[in-house]
């Protein structure tokens, strides 16, 4: 086959002519240094094609080899733990090869080829499978089994299948059709990026993904399987947000994408995540932990690739039947990247340069979560909960980004720098935020916490609203104009804000609240609104009321342990009802 | 054997246009010589065929269609980095300035530097003690960090950044310690100003200067930070030095982006920046940090001075964005004649979290971090309801906050620009002007944390 050759070069984007016997999407290698490209655009002979590295030195003349095959992620035990960039180059390996920065045109597998994996099979000779499968286990870290799937397109019966140690190359099933053709099978697998992986059926999602994060699990929760965005302006703590989802969420992999963003934060996670233990299985966290980096001074048309291969690899862990989340950091500088290319490209622009498709692509990627039955032959249910962040120019919501994406998901954590101003954290505003998955969660929350969770929780978010509303007179006529009753209103306001809300990352004790502890402050400071407010209408003085040591232990009690605290609340509600009814005999007398 | 064209097909602003070359590649570095003999450099903006796209660095006053000659390298551009080069003055484009001789390079580098690979990164948490409480105490910098300062025209972020330069340590540390300093289109005053600060500590011996005045070739503002880039990471992950980059200021830096970008008819994005500004500007900031191959670091303090004091213009937003934090100057502050200017809330170091605490400052430095923005922002949001509805509107804890916030402007933020203090006495400075509050009110301090630090006639 003929190859082609550059007729173009401006920046990551090459023009190339003599192709026409390539396909739209095809992998290409582009020059002496065999850079990797796609070709995005056909006109007649000539192909535009995106290079996901550094084209400095590409000239005239250069040559254009197609692979044939669209960009495609490797799927195969060793994926976990791993630190990939935006097409699935494995950084420490990188890193082995060519130091601490990256050069062009390193050829590295995605996943090992040499390390032998212990595969226990789970069906015999004689049986019949489909695809998707499971037809064996390895244990690709002490928490996460690798189901080993019938690959897309074979099925037929099993007639042979070993056991024992094998590289993920190595045959270990072999299938015979029903056409009688013999298909090898190994742990290996490919998928091109841009496709979604198939599913059997989408279910509407009704189980929370609960992350320990007291604003989010109460507040504005997440279903598995549901759609989230966190936008905000630099300096609201976006990425501290997704940094806690992806640590504490109670899911069986976190796939994380650093999408032009910060290099140290990857640094940060590749870092931290080892030390930190998961709580529900006690396992390094790192254990259950994909990375993706496409940092912001990498490639900018590998941005455009890491989000979907991000996704994919979530989708083949989501297809064994686990719940996946996918965290994005952040979704603009992938929006961004298809803007320099759809620029270089010369297409008519859209908003804001943006290209008229940005909306559907952004849709495109969020659809591939959901809660779903895996293509198999009996059931199997997995879950994929896609998180992006949105970074709009200057704070400001209106931009094509946000509001493409607002279009699409169902939960809205926004974020604000008033708040962060003030180190209210994390600052998700809770008079904007939304989450449409109330109604269909409550189910679940009446049946695992207690009938008394969303009616707390709407009775706290009333609070809140008639807070802002008190707050607009104060700021017009002065705290003195106020009732005793609203004043008291404002203090538990206060609570819910400082002593609820409020969670910091960086202590120990708080970065994760369990739901039941989460219930049960809630439920205490509720209680001190109604104590409060009882006592004040049979005539107790405020400043009694705000100062008594109750008050100042509920100022503590998120810090509190979270194995003991159950005592440690009942003894401060013991607390509260006696302080409140010696200000009422006191009233008495 | 290096080809000569005489194909020069048009000149537009600082693009040029040169037919029917062969074997010249993308970013590749040209040289234009003028029928005078004079030698200007460009380099290769887009190949299309047989023509190219070249980007002047320098006017391209004299350039003549018929008589200027062109040649193409073979390589990018590229700055020759030598341990020579610490206590000279360079040009823009990286040529002597100071009247001395050309460096002996060690090597040659691409001024464009590649990625540093996430996972050979090593994540920055050594504090560094500026001496200035409002960056040490609350928005603490640390080595590796690229931290800029957000400023305004008039405002004197000069003076803040010399400071820092001038009184920047790590504690139990002795390491061999650089500035490399990049005026990008600044004025000769303002340029001056540092290079005499830089000669008066004798902090001069240990500095390189890039100087690109406002006066020169605007062109050249887009190498500038580049070269000083590349020769902080020759000293630092070659030279195992800790390398502080002052870039001033990125503002031009943007302007002299955008120049090219509309010369060449691109889409514009916001306020005429091209769409790629945010790519463009973190391959130069994320050149900052440590890696686990070398010991030393570069820590980078950009200063940039946003366009009406509006943080959300293209420029600082972007960089606020790719950079871990930013340190903002306020106009108010200024006025009141509080010095420096940090206007503390908006400000914002995200490294701050690892490099303080046991071991690095002290246990009660993030508590009372925390305490002391609550109760300023609190006594900040006092004084506003206090201006609308006079003092009697206040109530008497609301009080005690405004009284705060006057004392820790004057005390904590207005320290003059010669102070410099430990670290020790910014964290007791913090808890003297935290007794003006109740005890209870720090809720954000570990209580035993409050026994063991509260001044005592405050503890009953």
């Amino acid at each position: 086959m003929a190859n082609g050759k550059i007729i173009k070069v401006s920046g990551p984007l090459i023009v190339a002519e003599g192709l026409s016997h390539a396909n739209m999407f095809d992998v290409v290698r582009v020059g002496q240094d065999k850079l990797i490209g796609e070709i995005i655009e056909m006109r007649g002979d000539r192909a535009s094609i995106q290079v996901y590295e550094e084209t400095a030195g590409i000239g005239y003349g250069d040559e254009v080899i197609t692979t044939g095959a669209p960009l495609s992620v490797e799927l195969a035990p060793g994926l976990i733990e791993n630190i990939y960039d935006g097409i699935q180059r494995p950084l420490e390996k990188i890193r082995e090869i060519a130091g601490s920065n990256i050069n062009r045109g390193i050829d590295v597998k995605s996943v090992d080829r040499e390390r032998e994996w212990e595969f226990t099979p789970s069906v015999k000779v004689g049986d019949k499978v489909v695809s998707g499968d499971i037809i064996g286990t390895v244990p690709e870290t002490v928490i996460v089994e690798h189901r080993v799937m019938v690959p897309h397109g074979i099925s037929g019966e099993v007639c042979e299948i070993n056991s024992g140690k094998y590289k993920v190359e190595d045959i270990i099933c072999k299938i015979k059709t029903d056409a009688g053709e013999i298909k090898e099978v190994s742990m290996l697998q490919k998928w091109p990026v841009r496709v979604g992986r198939p599913y059997k059926e989408k279910m509407p999602p009704d189980v929370p993904m609960i992350t320990g994060q007291r604003v989010i699990d109460t507040m504005f929760p997440i279903a598995k399987g549901g759609a989230a965005a966190v936008p905000g302006p630099f300096g609201s703590g976006k990425t501290v947000v997704q940094h806690q989802l992806a640590k504490w969420s109670d899911v069986d992999i976190v796939v994380y994408i650093g999408c032009g963003e910060r290099g140290n934060e990857m640094t940060d996670v590749l870092r931290e995540f080892p030390e930190l233990r998961d709580p529900k299985t006690g396992e390094s966290l790192m254990k259950r932990t994909v990375l993706i980096a496409n940092t912001s001074d990498m490639p900018v048309a590998a941005r455009e690739a890491s989000i979907y291969t991000g996704i994919t690899i979530a989708e083949y862990y989501r297809d064994m039947g686990y719940d996946v989340a996918v965290i994005a950091d952040s979704t603009s500088r992938w929006a961004e990247a298809l803007r320099e290319m759809s620029g270089r490209l010369e297409e008519m622009p859209g908003e804001e340069g943006y290209p008229a498709y940005l909306s559907s692509r952004l849709a495109q990627f969020y659809e591939r979560a959901g809660r779903i039955y895996a293509v198999c032959g009996g059931e199997r249910r997995g879950s994929l909960t896609a998180i992006g962040a949105v970074s709009p120019p200057g704070g400001d919501i209106s931009e094509p980004v946000a509001q493409a994406t607002l279009r699409i998901v169902k939960v809205f954590w926004g974020l604000d720098s008033s708040l962060a101003y003030r180190r209210h954290f994390p600052a998700i505003n809770w008079l904007n935020s939304y989450s449409l998955y109330l109604d269909r969660l409550s189910g679940w929350f009446d049946e695992n916490v207690s009938r008394e969770f969303m009616r707390n929780r709407s009775e706290a978010m009333n609070l809140l609203q008639l807070e802002a509303e008190l707050q607009e007179i104060v700021k017009l006529v002065g705290i003195d104009a106020l009732s005793n009753d609203d004043r008291m209103t404002l203090e538990a306001a206060q609570i819910v804000r400082e002593d609820f809300l409020q969670q910091n990352a960086f202590s120990d004790t708080d970065s994760y609240t369990p739901l039941a502890k989460q219930a049960r402050l809630m439920q205490l400071i509720l209680r001190y609104y109604e104590l409060g407010k009882g006592a004040i209408a049979n005539g107790a003085e405020l400043r009694d009321v705000f100062e008594m040591s109750a008050r100042e232990k509920l100022g503590r009690a998120k810090d509190v342990s979270n194995e003991t605290f159950m005592k440690d609340y009942d003894e401060i509600e013991a607390l509260m009802e006696s302080e409140i009814a010696k200000l009422s005999s006191k009233e008495v007398q | 054997m290096i080809k000569e064209y005489r194909t020069i097909q048009e000149v537009t602003g600082p693009l040029m246009l040169v037919k029917n070359v062969t074997n010249v590649a993308y970013d590749e570095l040209g040289e234009v010589e003028l029928p005078s003999g004079e030698r200007r450099r460009c380099k290769v903006l887009e190949v299309n065929g047989s023509d190219v796209l070249v980007q002047l660095f320098e006017s391209s006053a004299g350039i003549n269609l018929a008589g200027s000659k062109v040649r193409f390298l073979g390589h990018g551009i590229e700055l020759g980095v030598s341990m020579d080069m610490l206590g000279r003055v360079f040009d823009g484009m990286g040529r002597p300035k100071d009247g001395g001789p050309e460096i002996l390079p060690d090597e040659r580098r691409n001024i464009n530097g590649t990625p540093m690979n996430p996972a050979s990164r090593n994540y920055p948490d050594e504090f560094i003690q500026t001496g200035i409480s409002t960056i040490d105490g609350l928005n603490t910098l640390v080595r590796g960090q690229k931290l800029p300062i957000f400023s305004g025209s008039g405002l004197p972020h000069a003076q803040l950044a010399a400071q820092i330069a001038r009184q920047a340590k790590v504690l139990r540390a002795d390491a061999k310690f650089a500035v490399v300093f990049a005026a990008i289109g600044i004025t000769f005053e303002e340029a001056d100003f540092f290079i005499s600060d830089f000669k008066r500590t004798g902090a001069i011996d240990r500095t390189v200067l890039f100087i690109n005045l406002a006066n020169d070739p605007a062109i050249e503002r887009i190498s500038t930070p580049r070269m000083a880039l590349t020769a902080a990471e020759y000293l630092a992950f070659e030279k195992d030095m800790h390398v502080l980059v002052i870039l001033t200021d990125i503002t031009n830096y943007a302007e002299a982006l955008r120049e090219v970008s509309a010369a060449r008819k691109e889409v514009p994005g916001r306020r005429g920046y091209p769409g790629y500004l945010y790519t463009d500007l973190a391959t130069m900031y994320e050149r900052a940090g440590r890696n686990l191959d070398s010991s030393g670091s570069i820590t980078m303090i950009p200063i940039l001075s946003m366009p009406e004091d509006d943080k959300t213009h293209p420029i600082p937003d972007l960089t606020g964005y790719i950079t871990e934090g930013q340190i903002i100057l306020s106009r108010e502050l200024y006025r009141k004649n509080i010095l420096p200017p940090v206007d503390v809330l908006p400000s914002l170091s995200r490294l701050k979290d690892k490099g303080i605490g046991v071991g690095k400052t002290r246990e009660d430095h993030a508590g009372t971090m925390n305490q002391l923005f609550a109760a300023y922002a609190r006594g900040k949001e006092a004084k506003e309801l206090m201006t609308i509805l006079g003092e009697a509107a206040l109530s008497d804890i609301d009080k005690l906050y405004a009284k705060f916030s006057d004392e820790f402007e004057k005390q904590y933020v207005s320290q003059g620009y010669d102070e410099n203090r430990s670290i020790e006495e910014t964290l007791d400075l913090g808890w003297k002007l935290l007794s003006i509050l109740p005890k209870s009110e720090l809720k954000r301090i570990k209580p035993e944390l409050i026994e063991k630090y509260l001044p005592e006639e405050k503890k009953q």
